[in-house]
């Protein structure tokens, strides 16, 4: 009994978290390596693009509710991420349009791209606290439990109980929908093979009658898709709050780098290998040891690693790790 | 005579102080085989990225057929049927073989984005055309056997093979083969010269070609060109260049004479 109870207890605060987490880390690392592959260039812009793409689908959300509409016990967000994508879309290619196609034409080099990127940051940073204020917003409507921990306690007769956030669940199942289409895509079909070796090698594949416009164009439109998706699904699981979409970019970029950057199914896994390092590393084990040990073993500190204050320096730790022992990523990618 | 399918008209491409290619004029005629030689440096491979794209003139003209290329991009004239190959073989490493050549024919309905994602049956028909066309290339070069291995791990004149096999994917006007005989054996280089042939006679391919092996040149190329500091010194059939006393000297160093 005391075994299972640790179990769930793990499942609960670890689990069943990290994979939530993981999936929205994934969401957004493959996003900044799919333009790090095509566009060759680290976009700091990215977290912010995914804060600009929730405030959308907030604002539509709010606007939905207000007539009226909703999803019944899914949260309205999810009727209103069709209108998030295509502005989000609109906005990064109008961005793209009037930034870094000049930059592209001028050939700068990628240090310039990213200080480009940096920029736009700020500015994209700045529209989203002028329009919807930098203040916590929580916009999950419908039910918010499949499973409630004291129904689980009374259903199995456990003293630890597992609760199961609805969120947690749309973000699995919607992070498996998207990525599986993206691989599907990137895999099988022409354009996305053509993506692909566009990434490989620019002047091959320019030579091999690729049209590099257009290649730019889908990029934006993917990377585009998933910010929305992954920026949605993590405000509704948290709450939309513009600054933790700017601090997430660290364990994005951990998340890429681990994978290899440039590498999307490499980046899928780093999103789940930082979710679960940071998460295993910042739980307090004591009521963990005290299922398992003997009473007279039993620990009387927290047990816990490091402190949740310190959660980023997980991230931080593991792009250094990396960086330095294996800077093309487990999953080979590119060399920075 | 035939006609002329690519004519270079005065083109200057200087990197900095050293000029590459100095007013360097020249004609490549339709269905021939053309050679360039030249001393290292003299500007044989300059002139291959300016005229396919890769680099941009600093000042002169490009035609093909009578239309002017000399600023279109290299996957424009990769529709025009203009086509190249590198010195240093390139291909997309973490790509199959088979997958390298499959990404090669250009303008087809997967192409399109909403076509590739309903992914209806003529796509997928039309994949199965791509897919024995590639196995007929590489059959053809006797590299069947590598389509599944990832292009990365291939050794450096089996890159050379694919880079052959890409050119012959679509139906090309005109293939620049740079150094495509360097790295490669003997055997290997025997069928590269029957498949350059073939294509040549069979197909009506025009070559214009880089070599340093000049028995290889001399068997295949007529006429041959010889670059030297940028511009062309001399023009002829490979016995009229063997008897060039400019020729010789310009190989042998000494440098030109003005």
């Amino acid at each position: 009994m005391d075994f299972l109870n640790a179990i769930i207890l793990i499942s609960n605060f670890i689990i069943v978290p990290a994979i939530t987490y993981g999936s929205q880390l994934a969401l957004g690392a493959i996003g900044v390596t799919l333009i790090y592959g095509v566009l060759r260039f680290a976009n700091f812009a990215y977290g912010d693009l995914m804060a600009f793409a929730t405030m959308i689908v907030i604002l539509t959300t709010w606007y939905l509710q207000s007539i009226g509409i909703s999803l019944g016990f899914l949260p309205t967000a999810l009727l209103a991420l069709p209108i998030g994508i295509l502005i989000t879309i609109g906005i990064s290619l109008f961005f793209d349009k009037t930034v870094f196609e000049y930059y592209r034409n001028k050939k700068a080099n990628s240090v310039t791209f990213i200080v480009v990127s940096l920029g736009l940051m700020f500015v994209l940073n700045a529209i989203v606290r002028i329009i919807i204020g930098p203040g916590d917003i929580n916009f999950m409507d419908g039910h918010k439990f499949i499973m409630k921990a004291r129904e689980f306690k009374n259903l199995t007769g456990l003293n630890e109980g597992l609760a199961i956030k609805s969120t947690q669940v749309i973000t699995l199942i919607t992070t498996v929908i998207t990525c599986s289409l993206l691989f599907y895509f990137l895999n099988k079909t022409k354009t996305g093979k053509s993506m692909r070796a566009y990434s490989d090698n620019e002047d091959l594949a320019l030579l091999s009658g690729i049209d590099p416009k257009k290649i730019i164009l889908i990029t934006w439109v993917i990377v585009s898709i998933l910010a929305t998706v992954g920026g949605t699904l993590y405000g509704l699981d948290k709450s939309f709050k513009p600054f933790t979409y700017f601090n997430n970019l660290l364990p994005i970029f951990a998340a890429t780098i681990v994978g290899g950057i440039g590498n999307p199914l490499g980046a899928f896994y780093g999103g789940f290998l930082v979710a679960f390092s940071e998460i295993t590393l910042t739980y307090a084990y004591k009521k963990f040891f005290k299922y398992l040990l003997p009473e007279n073993l039993e620990p009387n500190t927290l047990i816990q690693f490091i402190s949740t204050d310190y959660k980023f320096a997980i991230s931080f730790a593991i792009l250094v790790i990396v960086l330095i022992f294996r800077p093309n990523g487990i999953f080979k990618g590119k060399v920075i | 005579m035939s006609e002329i399918l690519v004519k270079v008209e005065n083109v200057i491409k200087t990197f900095g102080g050293l000029v590459a290619l100095d007013g360097c004029s020249l004609d490549i005629k339709d269905k021939s085989i053309t050679g360039i030689i030249g001393p290292n440096g003299s500007g044989k491979t300059t002139l291959f990225n300016v005229i396919t794209g890769n680099l941009k003139p600093d000042s002169g003209n490009i035609f093909y057929n009578g239309i002017e290329i000399t600023n279109t991009e290299s996957h424009e004239l990769f529709h025009l049927g203009i086509l190249r190959t590198f010195q240093i073989a390139h291909e997309f490493t973490n790509m199959t073989v088979i997958e390298n050549l499959m990404v090669v024919p250009g303008n087809q309905r997967g192409e399109k984005l909403l076509y590739s994602l309903i992914n209806s049956q003529k796509i997928k028909k039309e994949d199965k055309a791509i897919k024995e066309k590639a196995i007929d290339v590489l059959q053809f070069l006797k590299i069947e056997h590598l389509k599944n291995e990832r292009a990365g791990n291939l050794s450096g004149g089996q890159k050379k093979l694919l880079e052959l096999a890409r050119t012959m994917m679509v139906d090309a006007k005109i293939v620049f083969l740079d150094e495509v005989g360097a790295g490669v054996n003997k055997t290997l280089l025997k069928d590269i010269s029957e498949s350059i042939l073939k294509l040549n006679q069979d197909k009506g391919y025009t070559f214009c070609m880089i070599e340093h092996d000049f028995n290889f040149i001399s068997e295949l190329c007529d006429p041959v060109i010889v670059l030297a500091e940028g511009s062309v010194l001399f023009k002829g059939t490979a016995k009229e260049v063997k008897m060039n006393e400019e020729v010789i000297e310009s190989y042998l160093g000494k440098g030109v004479k003005k």
